[in-house]
């Protein structure tokens, strides 16, 4: 059972404990998931409208494919919570946060005031992504 | 014999383990002994020192002597640049390392 | 070339900020090293034999007086007087430390540059052409989308822990002089039938332990979709590159193990998606930044002719310049290679006096070239004596370029960790042994590069000569390889046979050239006398 930490969502959270991606397919009543690096998101897919809370393992945070399983589920209309969990320091939380990432629960506590300014390290932004800010380049060009 | 190194955290520059600290000079580097590994872990927690290992060397007419080329480099500087190496008044120093 | 505004010059300064920040918990304990390190290889910050190093990111290899200016006062404020040119067109500082990092970034933002991603498991620097804007060859200059390319790729939050680093160059020219396909992404930006620009997309090329040439994968995208693919083609790499073995976790890799064919499905899957969301820079933007890339202000009716009676000063122009698309004006290359010195290294004063030649004589460009020389790209024909003249008396006049002098080397053993051998060394002992430029241009385009590991920053598998520096039981021991080549002829050298010792490789290197010289045709470079007789007569010559 991970620790809740950090939650960034106005809704109430999820409850239910997560299943794996192989678990979730043969479980109707099951709303939460947690993906490890090497499943693939796009398993989730055709479930979307079930899913409440997805947990994404970062075992090491130097392993990166979460980020994309985080991204893939957001840019196919996933609303619900997106939770980091696992070795997650303070310096992933902005780019986590821009793919999608709306809640984590860190292995080493991290405070909120601690990951409101990480989020705020980037004035602006040169990609579009999932969160929802304008790229540079809208900017520049209106 | 077993030694202890590191580089100094905030400079980088190369360091041996003393018995008592850090020297930059690998003569001043003595037997590590049984207790390297708490040593290091100490020394460590200090923040003055990073990428802290044992190595081997042996003892020479001249000093101590790292047996792996890599920690003779370090323990001397770039051999085509003595000038900023410990040893720039010395044109054969580089002969030290192979 | 391109200036920041207030969005780009934000984002720099942001990051120095961050990392400041992050230099400040790793000195009070806040992070261990192993939490830190992937954070600092970022910012380009390695820690070395003797002292933590800095690699500058130059933007597709293009700088100006200013910059280049700051390069200099860098090695002199907070290095030891002098800089390294990299063999992806970026500057080394050697004698860094931790705790003046962060000033040094301020430093460098300060100019509109950084060090942002060239180190770790991210997109580093994308690299070009050095003579991008300038050949008479050129199709398209490439550097607008280069910087198009820097900015998609700069703080990606997507692609930011890749399962290994990751290099793209891209070219506007069907002569390759950036070693286009020995990237993880190399595009060269080429026409159609019906005379629209698209981008060819070569993928999975390398050199290190399993070298590599990429395959194409996209024959013509839209440049107004290159983003989108460039999204495509990271994330599937990201998702599915191997994580488990160090040595095979380059997209080389994938691409080798899926098939070429396979990937490109997985690319083109993922590419239809992307194009759904709307990722991709409007038309304006690249339109945008190619108005810094206009050419600039060039004079018509200049001098095409040269006074060529200076024999020094012809032997350097025959050998240093390069056709320039504008007439009247010619391509200048700084050969950082005098004879018995340390390849592609500077002093703070050279540096600063190239600057001061690019301003008065360039347009105020420079460009760095993955050969580790100097190019100033844009010089009136009537300057160039002058110039000339210049770099003579500061010891920038080597007319030595693309000869067997115009060694590529790492920095190896000497200052590298990861090295099992010297390089610079080799590097000299060869430079003094070909000595006399008039031996040198008889032999004539001979690339010759030294690796001092396996991870091949001397990129020794594209060179017509290739030197490798291997650990044999803890003594310096290097293998010799013949036939690489890093042009749109791209091949990767063989291995002659056993290793030799440091005075052992000089003399190989001689013998394979006197195996040239007594077999060539017909204006053959050595490269193509190999690859006509084969390796046989340079291995019975060598090995006796």
């Amino acid at each position: 059972m991970v620790e809740q930490n950090l939650r960034f969502r106005t809704d109430e959270p999820v409850g239910d404990p997560a299943v794996t991606v192989d678990a979730f397919a043969d479980q109707s009543n099951a709303t939460a998931v947690r993906i490890e690096p090497g499943d693939d998101a796009r398993a989730l897919l055709p479930h979307l409208d079930r899913i409440a809370l997805v947990e994404v393992n970062f075992p090491a945070y130097t392993d990166g494919r979460g980020y994309s399983a985080a991204r893939i589920l957001r840019e196919h209309g996933y609303a619900g919570e997106l939770r980091a969990v696992g070795d997650v320091l303070v310096d992933q939380l902005s780019h986590m946060r821009r793919c999608g990432f709306d809640s984590f629960a860190p292995q080493q506590p991290i405070s909120t005031a601690a990951a409101e300014k990480a989020f705020a390290t980037w004035p602006d932004v040169y990609q579009k992504t999932v969160d929802g800010r304008p790229a540079v380049w809208a900017k520049r060009h209106g | 014999m077993k030694i202890i190194t590191g580089s100094d955290l905030r400079t980088g520059d190369v360091i041996w383990w003393t018995g008592e600290g850090w020297s930059r000079h690998v003569n001043d580097a003595v037997e590590a002994g049984e207790h390297a590994e708490a040593i290091i872990a100490r020394e460590n927690a200090k923040q003055i020192v990073t990428d802290t290992q044992v190595i081997e060397a042996t003892h020479t007419a001249e000093g101590v002597r790292p047996a792996h080329i890599k920690d003779r480099i370090r323990a001397l500087g770039p051999t085509v640049r003595l000038d900023l190496s410990l040893k720039p008044s010395d044109p054969a120093a580089g002969n030290w390392v192979i | 070339m391109y200036q920041y505004d207030s969005y780009d010059q934000s984002l720099v300064d942001a990051r120095v900020a961050e990392f400041r920040d992050q230099v400040e918990r790793r000195l009070a304990g806040d992070i261990t090293e192993d939490q830190f390190k992937p954070l600092r290889l970022k910012n380009g910050l390695y820690l070395q034999l003797h002292a933590y190093m800095l690699r500058v990111a130059v933007p597709y290899g293009t700088l100006n007086s200013r910059q280049m200016r700051m390069l200099g006062d860098i090695a002199d404020k907070y290095d030891r007087g002098y800089g390294h040119f990299t063999t992806r067109q970026n500057i080394q500082y050697n004698w860094i430390k931790l705790e003046d990092a962060p000033d040094i970034l301020a430093d460098l933002a300060s100019v509109e540059m950084h060090a942002i991603q060239t180190s770790g498991n991210c997109i580093r620097n994308t690299t070009s052409d050095q003579y991008a804007g300038a050949a008479a060859d050129e199709l398209v200059d490439p550097r607008p989308y280069a910087e198009l390319l820097r900015q998609w790729s700069t703080f990606h939050p997507e692609f930011d822990y890749l399962p290994r680093k990751f290099k793209i160059a891209i070219i506007g020219s069907d002569t390759d002089r950036a070693a286009m396909k020995l990237h993880d992404i190399g595009i060269q930006l080429v026409k159609n039938d019906a005379g629209e620009i698209g981008c060819k997309f070569f993928v999975g090329g390398g050199m290190g332990r399993t070298p590599m040439i990429a395959p194409v994968i996209g024959d013509f995208v839209n440049p107004l979709q290159m983003i989108s693919y460039l999204e495509a083609c990271l994330r599937v790499y990201n998702r599915y590159g191997r994580r488990d073995n160090k040595y095979k976790a380059r997209i080389k890799i994938l691409v080798h193990e899926i098939g070429a064919d396979e990937y490109r499905r997985q690319v083109e899957e993922e590419f239809a998606h992307i194009l759904t969301l709307g990722l991709e820079p409007p038309a304006a933007e690249l339109e945008r930044i190619k108005g810094f890339f206009e050419q600039p202000g060039f004079e018509t009716g200049l001098p095409d002719d040269l006074d060529l009676s200076d024999p020094d000063f012809a032997l350097w122009v025959d050998q240093n310049t390069h056709a320039h698309k504008q007439p009247g004006y010619a391509i200048a290359t700084i050969a950082l290679k005098p004879v018995g010195g340390i390849p592609g290294d500077a002093t703070a004063d050279q540096i600063r006096l190239m600057a001061d030649l690019a301003k008065d004589y360039s347009f105020d460009e420079l460009r760095v070239t993955h050969a580790q020389n100097i190019v100033l790209p844009h010089v009136r024909k009537a300057d160039l004596y002058t110039l000339w003249q210049k770099l003579d008396a500061a010891g920038l006049g080597s007319a030595n370029l693309d000869l067997i002098g115009d060694i590529i080397a790492c920095p190896g053993l000497d200052y590298c960790s990861l090295a099992n051998a010297r390089s610079i060394p080799v590097a000299q002992k060869i430079s003094e042994r070909f000595a006399d430029l008039g031996r040198q241009r008889d032999l004539g385009e001979l690339k010759l590069k030294i690796s001092g590991c396996i991870n091949a920053c001397g990129h020794h598998h594209a060179g017509h000569i290739g030197i490798l520096g291997v650990d044999r039981k803890g003594v310096e021991n290097y293998q010799l390889l013949l036939g690489g080549s890093e042009g749109a002829d791209t091949s990767l050298g063989q291995i002659t046979g056993p290793g030799f010792n440091e005075d052992g490789i000089v003399d190989a290197v001689e013998k394979a050239t006197e195996v040239y010289l007594a077999n060539r045709k017909d204006g053959e470079r050595l490269l193509d006398t190999y690859r006509r007789i084969g390796m046989a007569p340079f291995k019975e010559a060598i090995y006796g």
